[in-house]
């Protein structure tokens, strides 16, 4: 092999060994950060079968049960139950809630599950607009795909 | 009856656009001089048409005019002037207006500033930038025409412009990141041209390179932008959330930052061609790419437009023929594309490359982060989410050979670079950039690892790049030279690189030092209560009821003070827009050059005490300083005489000086 193809051949398999490094970097990364979207009644009866497990990272998605947000007198902690068509899941937080978050509306909540029917949040969703309910829960309970609710509205930018 | 004569309008641009695509092209093809001298005007025709359209729509907003169902759905009675105004783009027809006018100008601004520039190759260009014009014009008129009338039966108030929307920064955002992602169709319209004509020599990659480095640094002000306006008006305190919308503007910067890169190396040393064709066509891809999950809202996104399948569809084939024709020729031609250049394993080429395949790298990160969700969900395996530490894991990961290579790229020379001189001069910036990085951490009370890395990688690139300019003026230094006037030597496309990668360093520091030492406190409040904060005291005055143009507001007050001295009143809103019954969060900010104080109102909890987010956020203004100063690289870039040297070459014929020195 003349010096300029070995060369080369180093710089093309130093790109090849970054390259792949970088892919494998990223796999591991992505399948860690995961959050899979469930509605409430798929964690109380499973999704295609599977009961999420406990302490597993998830999104839950749900319309807020009207009477059910509960608050801490003295600090920020807050709970709430969520439901879509009849199983009920409690989820608590800690901290600010979004503008729009009220009783009977829809929100997402990303968390991990703590018991069955109880997920601990670290974020709560709430979309700016009053008709709003996540599009997964939408399609979730229409069946109906790609339809945002809102669709006559102007929507954010 | 304008609104007509707009729609009218905007259907002769098509038209235009349609000649504009056929006669120069063919013209070239032919050698047709006369053919191909009809792009300018053609492309001007466009301009006005479509400018004139723009100007009709902003009437029927000023004039409130509500039979337009996109004027009933944006705009209300009640909205300020200004707003009318900026309210034209804030929808998704009217946007889409002011994105083909902006491409319109583009188009214009390649017809008359390509004087130096031969004939054919502007033909080719403008022709493309026609054809693409067709795509856009069709996509406007067919699924989104921004003068659809309400009539018979129409609103007397209209439903009012999104709260979101009515602010300054929403005012400048859309137009600047328009004119960056439309900007990118120039630097494709090169490349192409340069493909169908067979010659890919530095020569394509010195026109294409202004307008590039244009479109580049308009993104970038589009970017800072929107990061600036989420930061102050979301009410989080966050200056990037790693949202789909985000991420679809993210993508063609990337792709353009590594296309701007390649294309600086195809011009002085006539290597990476095709690579540079490739990535001028993968930045204008991404950005129809971003277009496409925005527009058609396949993608959930605090940013997403009404959702239509029907536009969705559309541009995403749009998508396939621009990407699947460009990549088809590419095939057919790249082939042919040889390499004149030599150069060694240690030399600025190869370091440029490094940068190209970190960029790539980022680019590829981004791009998968934000499509997985959407092929997992339509492979039915279920809705999912990718949150932010995904990508701000994989940011971290890249950043640090990518920060290596800018500074080792400047340092070293083009061809061959000997690596002993490279070695001692890369211990010394690391030696300095440690230490300087270590003092400034050590001043925190809890330092952290992350600031200090951070803090190192930029230091690198200060110190590399101080390090470069001295390279560079030793030689006239050792002339006798002064050294202002060995500094005025250098090239102003020098002092882009310069200025570029010094405000690149700014923004790094900024990210470094706000992502690891922000202290945020959500805390519960009642009048009087105060926090305490590092040496900052924050005690809340009180909500007080206030009456907007057409909102009504809670204003909280908080005084600061730091070591018992009075600073500043923070004044936070919580607004209520009756229209859109819609609420709303207005942070409290006070900027400084070390930190910003922020505040922001939660919500009144029953016993009547409110929920606070107070955050004191460390240089997190760099960030968005950073960004102006790497924009202004871009401006230092394009105003090198180098790219008007053809022009003064041409006129050289005649034998006039022209005010030409020698550098």
């Amino acid at each position: 092999m003349n010096p300029r193809r070995k060369k080369r051949l180093l710089a093309v398999s130093a790109v090849l060994v970054v390259l792949t490094g970088a892919v494998s970097l990223m796999l591991y990364a992505l399948s860690q950060n995961i959050d899979l979207f469930y509605t409430p009644s798929e964690i109380i009866e499973g999704k295609e079968g599977v009961i999420p497990e406990v302490g597993q990272r998830l999104r839950v998605g749900g319309m807020v049960v009207e009477g059910s947000v509960k608050r801490n007198q003295d600090t920020l902690d807050v709970s709430f139950d969520l439901t879509d068509t009849g199983p009920i899941v409690t989820v608590s937080y800690h901290g600010l809630l979004p503008d729009l978050f009220r009783e009977g509306q829809g929100i997402v909540a990303t968390g991990v599950l703590t018991s069955e029917n109880h997920i601990q949040a670290h974020e709560v969703l709430a979309k700016h607009d009053e008709e709003y309910m996540p599009p997964e829960l939408a399609e979730k309970l229409k069946g109906i795909k790609h339809v945002n609710p809102n669709q006559t509205s102007p929507n954010e930018y | 009856m304008l609104a007509e004569l707009g729609n009218f309008a905007l259907v002769i641009a098509l038209m235009l656009a349609v000649l504009l695509s056929i006669y120069p092209m063919w013209g070239a093809y032919r050698d047709h001089d006369k053919m191909m001298a009809m792009a300018k005007p053609l492309a001007i025709g466009m301009f006005l048409f479509t400018a004139f359209s723009y100007f009709c729509l902003t009437y029927a907003f000023v004039t409130d005019d509500f039979s337009l169902a996109y004027v009933a759905n944006t705009s209300s009675m009640s909205l300020p002037i200004y707003y009318k105004y900026t309210g034209v783009w804030g929808g998704h027809e009217g946007s889409f207006l002011l994105w083909v006018l902006i491409f319109s100008l583009w188009t214009v601004a390649v017809a008359i500033f390509s004087k130096g520039i031969p004939t054919k190759m502007v033909a080719r260009v403008l022709a493309i930038l026609g054809a693409v014009g067709i795509g856009f014009y069709l996509f406007m008129l067919v699924t989104s025409n921004p003068f659809d009338r309400l009539l018979p039966f129409y609103p007397i108030d209209g439903k009012d412009l999104n709260p979101l929307l009515q602010d300054f920064g929403m005012i400048i955002h859309p137009p600047m990141l328009y004119m960056g992602y439309v900007g990118f169709s120039v630097a494709f319209a090169f490349a192409i041209a340069a493909l169908i004509s067979g010659k890919l020599d530095s020569t394509w990659a010195r026109w294409s390179r202004p307008w590039t480095i244009a479109a580049w640094a308009f993104l970038t002000l589009g970017l800072a932008l929107g990061s600036w306006w989420a930061y102050y008006e979301l009410g989080w305190g966050g200056w990037w959330f790693w949202d789909p919308s985000e991420n679809a503007a993210f993508m063609p910067w990337l792709a353009g930052t590594a296309l701007m890169h390649s294309l600086a190396v195809t011009e002085k040393r006539k290597v990476f061609k095709s690579w540079t064709v490739f990535l001028a066509i993968a930045a204008f891809s991404l950005s129809l790419l971003g277009t496409f999950l925005i527009r058609s809202g396949v993608l959930v996104s605090v940013h997403a437009f009404a959702s239509d399948p029907g536009r969705g569809l559309f541009i995403l084939g749009l998508l396939v023929v621009i990407i699947g024709g460009s990549l088809a020729l590419y095939a057919l031609r790249a082939s042919e594309v040889k390499s004149d250049g030599r150069y060694q394993l240690i030399s600025r080429e190869v370091f440029l490359m490094g940068n190209n395949v970190f960029l790539t790298a980022a680019t590829i990160v981004v791009v998968l982060g934000t499509l997985f969700p959407l092929v997992h969900k339509e492979l039915g395996m279920g809705a999912i989410s990718i949150g932010a530490p995904f990508f701000n894991q994989m940011f971290t990961y890249l950043i640090v050979p990518f920060v290596f290579f800018m500074g080792l790229g400047p340092l070293s020379r083009w061809k061959n670079q000997s690596p002993q001189a490279l070695y001692k001069q890369l211990l010394i910036a690391f030696g300095l950039s440690l230490a300087a990085a270590l003092l400034i951490n050590m001043n925190y009370s809890e330092p952290s690892y992350m600031a200090a890395l951070g803090l190192v990688l930029s230091f690198w690139v200060i110190v590399t790049t101080i390090m470069e300019i001295h390279q560079r003026i030793t030689p006239a230094l050792s002339q006798g030279m002064g050294v202002v006037a060995s500094l005025q030597q250098l090239t102003r496309s020098h002092w882009g690189m310069v200025t570029g990668h010094l405000g690149f360093a700014v923004m790094l520091i900024g990210i470094c030092l706000v992502s690891a030492y922000s202290v945020e406190r959500n805390v519960r409040m009642a009048e009087g209560d105060s926090v305490n904060i590092n040496n900052y005291e924050f005690v809340f005055k009180g909500v007080f009821a206030h009456q907007g143009p057409n909102y009504s507001s809670d204003m909280g007050k908080v005084e600061v003070f730091e070591d018992d001295e009075f600073v500043t009143t923070l004044t936070a809103e919580k607004r209520f827009y009756p229209v859109q019954r819609t609420t709303m969060t207005e942070a409290g900010i006070d900027s400084g050059f070390t930190r910003d104080l922020f505040m922001a109102l939660g919500e009144q909890l029953k016993n009547g005490d409110w929920s606070i987010r107070i955050y004191v956020k460390p240089f997190i203004d760099w960030i968005w300083a950073g960004a102006f100063i790497m924009a202004l690289g871009g401006v230092f870039s394009i105003s090198d005489r180098r790219y008007r040297m053809a022009k003064l070459n041409k006129n050289k014929g005649k034998k006039h000086s022209q005010g030409e020195q020698p550098t």
